[in-house]
């Protein structure tokens, strides 16, 4: 799956990648340029990974820099946690995000925590990668959507694309970054564009203007959302697999909403939140998490606080619930176009 | 459903008579006011255990985690196949290093006490486990210590002033008085920046010692925990890794028995000795009167020299104890029994070595005596030095906007907000 071939028009000329492979390429790049750059974690290694964003690495690379781990993802960070402190870049892969959970230590109180308490004798450059969210009828153990648990833990910075394009920038950039950065991959995108219509057939990335990826080095900034869509009628708030479930609700209903895709929650982009929910007075949020102390919580604040009296309707949240992710009621809890309609008719109304 | 009847034997639902479950839980073998008894504890011969070759198969050295690697025996010799026969200036070196850190320890403990700071934890009675080590170790090997392996950085010469004014958060401290007393940390020293959260460490000094294998370096990694702490997951996943890898680390678990009030055998004690964790992994395991320096000082290097020959990682337990209180914070009268310092058959780590020293007729009484005075003037004037920098909450403290510094490489304008709304209300305040 990974991209071999170099086009015609030189090594940065965009080829279309879905986001595996831009995920793939990324890590190439990175490899590439940097020998200290390490890719290690369950599976990734030989195989290249259970949804194949590693493939090819290990044999391009060799095993000292790509390597299958024991399953402990306690042990994985905070391998990785040693490795930074030798000088290394680890790349670590947690399986899916619900397994995170074991590593949280490894994350909070070390990784995160490591610059501030050496005063910067020692840091934690990694980047821990994981395939995150709903949607795949995954069940509650291979669906959450933990973002909110690291974006209240000071010293990371939690990121999350939503096209191939801006998931290989992103990578590189937070690769680069001397901090630890949570990447969570919305695993439902990696092969396509979802609208949030499960009973319609799945559709890929081909021909998706986002696909188009350059093969060689470019980072997109941490920090920086991107106006998915330009409108004036009020501002909706998403990121990940939300984003293209959201465009495809507003193509429907024909509202002309300005769409932000906030790509990195922590740091996060407040200028341009600011900007779009002056201009349109009205702002929906939406995520696949659960809502209560969910990252939308704090946007709404955020939004409250600096926005408030440009206010024409009380903020909107549409999320998960506040359930554990269900199996067979998976689309009654997704977050899909019925519930997004509704919001915005509501905020609409007023 | 099952019911009880006179003998005490149950019926079970099947109408089998079984004697009823009972729940094991561990009591130490003395509380407060009761008489310590080591009776039950077998202290090998300080000649009895055999000396493998660094290269031996962990499956061969099974015995070496029940036994006990001794090299000074009760008359003060060095004797069997692990005495490293070491020079008289190395033997000296270790004593110096031994009493400074109890010294430095006295001196911090009292600073506690009379209000200069929060929180110390004094390492009386395990010196030997940190001092041995260090001088067995090259100084740049990396270490990933606990919270009481001070004798690591008085034995690589670290300023004894930069550690005090970490303990006294002010602002001569490289931590930005950030971390609680203690918590140093040292990269020029090769000494990891201590965490309070338990074996932490052990995951991170395998992952230091896999980047030193997989560069071809030749530098290794060691870390400490207490024998309480073997019990959290990082321990184990680290020994997988370790495991997995071979990769280039010693993991040293400080068996003081007790963890703050509970006893070694909540850490699994009274079913196997913690060097027997080992066995499991395929790991190299060395069970070390950790009381005796020249034995830690042996199963280090031999340790130290299995990892850079690529032999792989040694787990190894110090057998000690813990003569004072957990922390400053801690009263170990409320709990064990108060003869259990003075009867502890393995004696005092210094002591044992100055013994060994006469014995060599390399020191006497005059000299040691000599040497406590010159290093309890050498922490006054240190703990002088530091003073001078402030100690906690007397506001020689780092300027109030350090707070939001290095939590990122580059500040965020979250965080650029709330430092200028702190520093706003606390000028509106007039403060």
């Amino acid at each position: 799956m990974r991209m071999e071939t170099v086009a015609a028009g030189g090594p940065n000329e965009p080829v279309q990648m879905n986001m595996i492979q831009a995920i793939n390429s990324a890590l190439d790049v990175m490899m590439g340029r940097d020998p200290d750059v390490v890719v290690m974690g369950e599976d990734v290694g030989y195989f290249g990974g259970v949804f194949r964003a590693t493939a090819g690495l290990q044999q391009k690379y060799g095993k000292n820099r790509v390597f299958d781990t024991p399953i402990t993802e306690c042990g994985i960070i905070g391998v990785a946690v040693g490795m930074g402190a030798y000088g290394l870049r680890p790349v670590p892969e947690i399986q899916f995000a619900d397994y995170i959970y074991p590593a949280l230590d490894q994350l909070v109180s070390e990784a995160a925590r490591l610059r501030y308490r050496s005063a910067g004798e020692f840091i934690s450059p990694m980047t821990v990668r994981s395939p995150f969210g709903g949607g795949i009828f995954g069940g509650q153990t291979h669906s959450q959507s933990p973002e909110g648990i690291f974006t209240h833990v000071s010293g990371v910075k939690t990121v999350i694309p939503s096209t191939p394009h801006d998931a290989k920038g992103l990578l590189i950039a937070a690769i680069e970054d001397n901090d630890p950065v949570i990447f969570f991959e919305p695993k439902r995108i990696y092969n396509g564009p979802f609208d949030g219509h499960y009973d319609t057939p799945a559709k890929s990335w081909a021909g998706h203007a986002d696909a188009q990826v350059p093969q060689g080095y470019y980072r997109i900034d941490l920090g920086k959302a991107r106006i998915a869509r330009p409108g004036e009628a009020l501002t909706i708030l998403c990121y990940g697999t939300m984003v293209h479930v959201v465009e495809n609700t507003v193509a429907k209903l024909g509202i002309d909403a300005e769409i932000v895709d906030l790509r990195s929650l922590v740091p996060l982009d407040i200028d341009t939140i600011e900007a779009s929910v002056r201009k349109t007075g009205r702002c929906l949020i939406v995520h696949e998490a659960t809502r209560t102390s969910g990252f939308g919580a704090e946007l709404s604040a955020l939004v409250q606080e600096r926005c408030f009296y440009h206010l024409e309707a009380p903020i909107e949240r549409v999320t998960g619930f506040d359930t554990p992710y269900p199996h067979s009621l998976e689309w009654a809890y997704f977050p899909g176009p019925v519930r997004i309609r509704e919001a915005i008719n509501k905020i609409m109304k007023d | 459903m099952t019911d009880s009847i006179e003998s005490g034997a149950v019926t079970d639902g099947q109408g089998r008579n079984l004697p009823p479950l009972q729940l094991h839980v561990p009591e130490p073998p003395a509380r407060p006011g009761e008489s310590a008894d080591f009776t039950h504890f077998d202290i090998p011969a300080a000649d009895a255990a055999p000396r493998p070759d660094e290269a031996t198969h962990p499956s061969q050295m099974r015995d070496f985690a029940y036994g006990l690697v001794r090299v000074l025996d009760e008359d003060g010799h060095a004797v069997g196949a692990w005495d490293p026969k070491l020079p008289a200036e190395t033997l000296l070196r270790m004593l110096r290093y031994m009493a400074l850190t109890r010294a430095f320890d006295g001196r911090m403990f009292r600073a506690q006490r009379q209000g200069k700071t929060s929180f110390y934890m004094k390492s009386t009675g395990e010196e030997a486990v940190s001092i041995g080590a260090a001088l067995a170790l090259s100084r740049d090997d990396m270490c990933f210590p606990s919270y009481r392996q001070q004798g690591i950085l008085i034995a690589r010469d670290w300023s004894i002033v930069d550690m005090m004014n970490q303990i006294y958060s002010n602002k001569g401290d490289r931590m930005k008085g950030r971390q609680l007393p203690i918590m140093y940390s040292a990269r020029e020293a090769g000494f990891f920046s201590i965490s309070g959260n338990l074996t932490t460490q052990y995951p991170q000094a395998v992952g230091w010692a896999m980047a030193s294998a997989a560069k071809g370096d030749t530098r290794i990694a060691a870390t400490w925990c207490g024998e309480g702490s073997t019990a959290e997951g990082d321990f184990h996943s680290a020994c997988t890794f370790a495991s997995v890898y071979r990769a280039p680390v010693i993991m040293n678990v400080v068996n003081n028995q007790w963890a703050i009030s509970s006893f070694s055998g909540f850490a699994g004690a009274e079913a196997t000795t913690f060097a027997a964790r080992a066995i499991g992994y395929g790991i190299a395991g060395l069970r070390v009167d950790g009381n005796d320096v020249v034995a830690v000082y042996a199963a280090t290097r031999w340790a130290a020299d299995r990892a850079r020959a690529n032999g792989g990682p040694t787990l190894i337990e110090h057998f000690t104890y813990r003569v004072e209180g957990h922390s400053t914070s801690d009263d170990p009268t409320a709990y064990r029994s108060a003869e259990e310092s003075s009867k502890w058959p393995l004696g005092d780590p210094i002591a044992r070595l100055k013994q060994h020293c006469i014995t060599l007729g390399i020191w006497d009484e005059e000299r040691h005596a000599a040497m406590d005075r010159e290093l309890a003037e050498m922490v006054r004037d240190a703990a002088r030095e530091a003073e001078k920098n402030g100690i906690l909450g007397h506001g020689l403290h780092h300027p109030m906007e350090s707070m939001f510094q290095d939590v990122f490489e580059d500040m965020p304008w979250h965080l650029k907000e709330q430092q200028q709304q702190m520093l706003d209300e606390w000028k509106a305040a007039g403060l």
